[in-house]
């Protein structure tokens, strides 16, 4: 598989609506690309080739999506994977490390790069049309500040806000509503659709909580709000989706929120929710659901380890990653929003997420 | 000003360059000023300046000097 290869068949896949395949067509296809992935980064990766030939793995087997052989997302943490040479990679992605963790380092070619925000714009325009919109980021303008190294908050701000026009931030630079910004944007865009994008957590805590607290709603009904990163913190409080929801309609009037679930070892190729309130994978995405004790492929209503698929990493082997995400499987091709393809939800981390490598052998035993 | 010189005004106010420089080998991530974050305030200031939107696909193919003048003139803005 050579690059333009690649890019030839992420073109053809980007002309087909991306939640409208069911089963029977999609998965042999994704499969097909997948397992053409597969063996594009054991030729080009050797570190790859050598834990492929460690697991036993037949790729010439592989006919289903279990049979791609997945690799932890946490060895982007502790290994530099690339399938490109060092000269054509043109960006290098970071996770954010909470304290003291590692992060992952994701090499970017031109090729991928391009690939990801052209399968995120396709998405996109699922939600919003293939307008860019005014849009609000639920941050403070600071995040973007140190352009050397910015975090993985950054880069998706960034990487959102290519759907944007007129970007404002919500938040100052202590993260309190910037009351006088916004109610600036609002005078411009009065009536006009308007895209809001930020972090779960900041939403809840600095917006919502924010303008509570100063007992101010906003008029936002036209808006549409897209958040990610995760419900840990807020689970912490007890605040679930439809908690978040009805906050954020009594203080803002937002009634479209849309979470989405992805992560920078997988840019572009997101899982967003639908109306029912499910996430979806698309035509370049697949979850699978495993049992964390033997890795076996859980049927649908049971929780597992969620393992992200993607037509996206070319440039590192990051085709197939087993998260430290817990998930269950609700369905497939039958959600009443309409959408094709499976979906599911996250219940949230695995216990064992905090170990790290060597030590989680000293810890079992401990 | 023409459109050119106008188009070249907001390469040399964004990125910090002399109009000698900007050309067919002008492409993206050549110069420090533009990258991921500077993309995005030249593709504001030339929506300003000419009084176009561009769609996210042009945004993503803007990848040199040269390609974005030819990108323009999906918009009208001719050379």
């Amino acid at each position: 598989m050579t690059v333009d290869d690649y890019l030839a068949e992420l073109a053809q896949w980007l002309e087909i609506p991306p939640f409208a395949l069911a089963a029977g067509d999609k998965t042999p296809r994704l499969a097909g690309a997948l397992a053409r992935l597969t063996q594009h980064h054991r030729r080009h990766c050797p570190a790859y080739a050598r834990l492929l030939d460690i697991f036993g793995d037949d790729a010439t087997a592989a006919a289903g999506l279990a049979d791609i052989p997945f690799l932890p997302v946490r060895l982007f943490k502790e290994y530099e994977l690339a399938s490109v040479a060092p000269d054509q990679v043109f960006k290098t992605m970071t996770s954010s490390g909470t304290s003291g963790q590692a992060v992952s380092r994701i090499f970017l070619d031109r090729a991928t790069a391009a690939g990801q925000s052209k399968v995120l714009a396709r998405l996109m325009a699922e939600l919003i049309g293939r307008q860019r919109l005014p849009m609000l980021i639920v941050d403070a303008p600071g995040v973007l500040r140190d352009r050397q190294r910015f975090s993985a908050r950054g880069a998706a701000i960034l990487g959102f806000s290519l759907f944007g026009r007129d970007l404002t931030y919500a938040l100052d630079d202590d993260l309190q509503p910037d009351l006088p910004a916004i109610e600036a944007f609002l005078t411009r865009h009065a009536g006009a659709p308007i895209l809001v994008f930020g972090f779960t957590f900041l939403i809840w805590q600095h917006l919502y909580l924010g303008l509570r607290a100063r007992g101010r709603r906003l008029a936002l009904d036209n808006a549409l709000l897209l958040h990610g990163g995760g419900w840990k913190k807020l689970q912490e409080q007890a605040v679930g989706n439809a908690e978040f929801k009805a906050g954020l309609k009594a203080q803002t009037g937002i009634e479209r929120v849309v979470n989405y679930y992805g992560m920078v070892e997988q840019t572009g190729s997101i899982y967003l929710e639908c109306p029912a309130g499910h996430l979806h994978a698309s035509l370049f995405s697949d979850v699978l659901i495993r049992n964390p004790a033997d890795f076996s492929v859980l049927p649908a209503g049971q929780s597992g380890l969620i393992e992200t698929l993607s037509v996206l990493p070319f440039s590192y082997p990051g085709h197939a990653l087993l998260t430290e995400d817990l998930g269950v499987l609700l369905g497939e091709d039958d959600c009443p929003c309409g959408w094709r393809g499976k979906y599911f939800t996250v219940t949230g981390r695995a216990p064992s997420a905090e170990l790290r490598g060597c030590s989680d052998v000293r810890a079992s035993h401990e | 000003m023409s459109n050119q010189e106008q188009y070249q005004q907001v390469f040399m106010e964004c990125f910090g360059v002399e109009a000698d420089v900007l050309g067919d080998n002008f492409t993206y991530q050549c110069v420090p000023a533009w990258d991921s974050v500077g993309h995005m305030g030249m593709i504001a200031a030339l929506e300003d300046t000419f009084g176009i939107m561009m769609e996210t696909d042009d945004i993503v193919d803007f990848s040199s000097y040269t390609k974005g003048m030819e990108l323009l003139g999906k918009y009208g803005v001719t050379f």
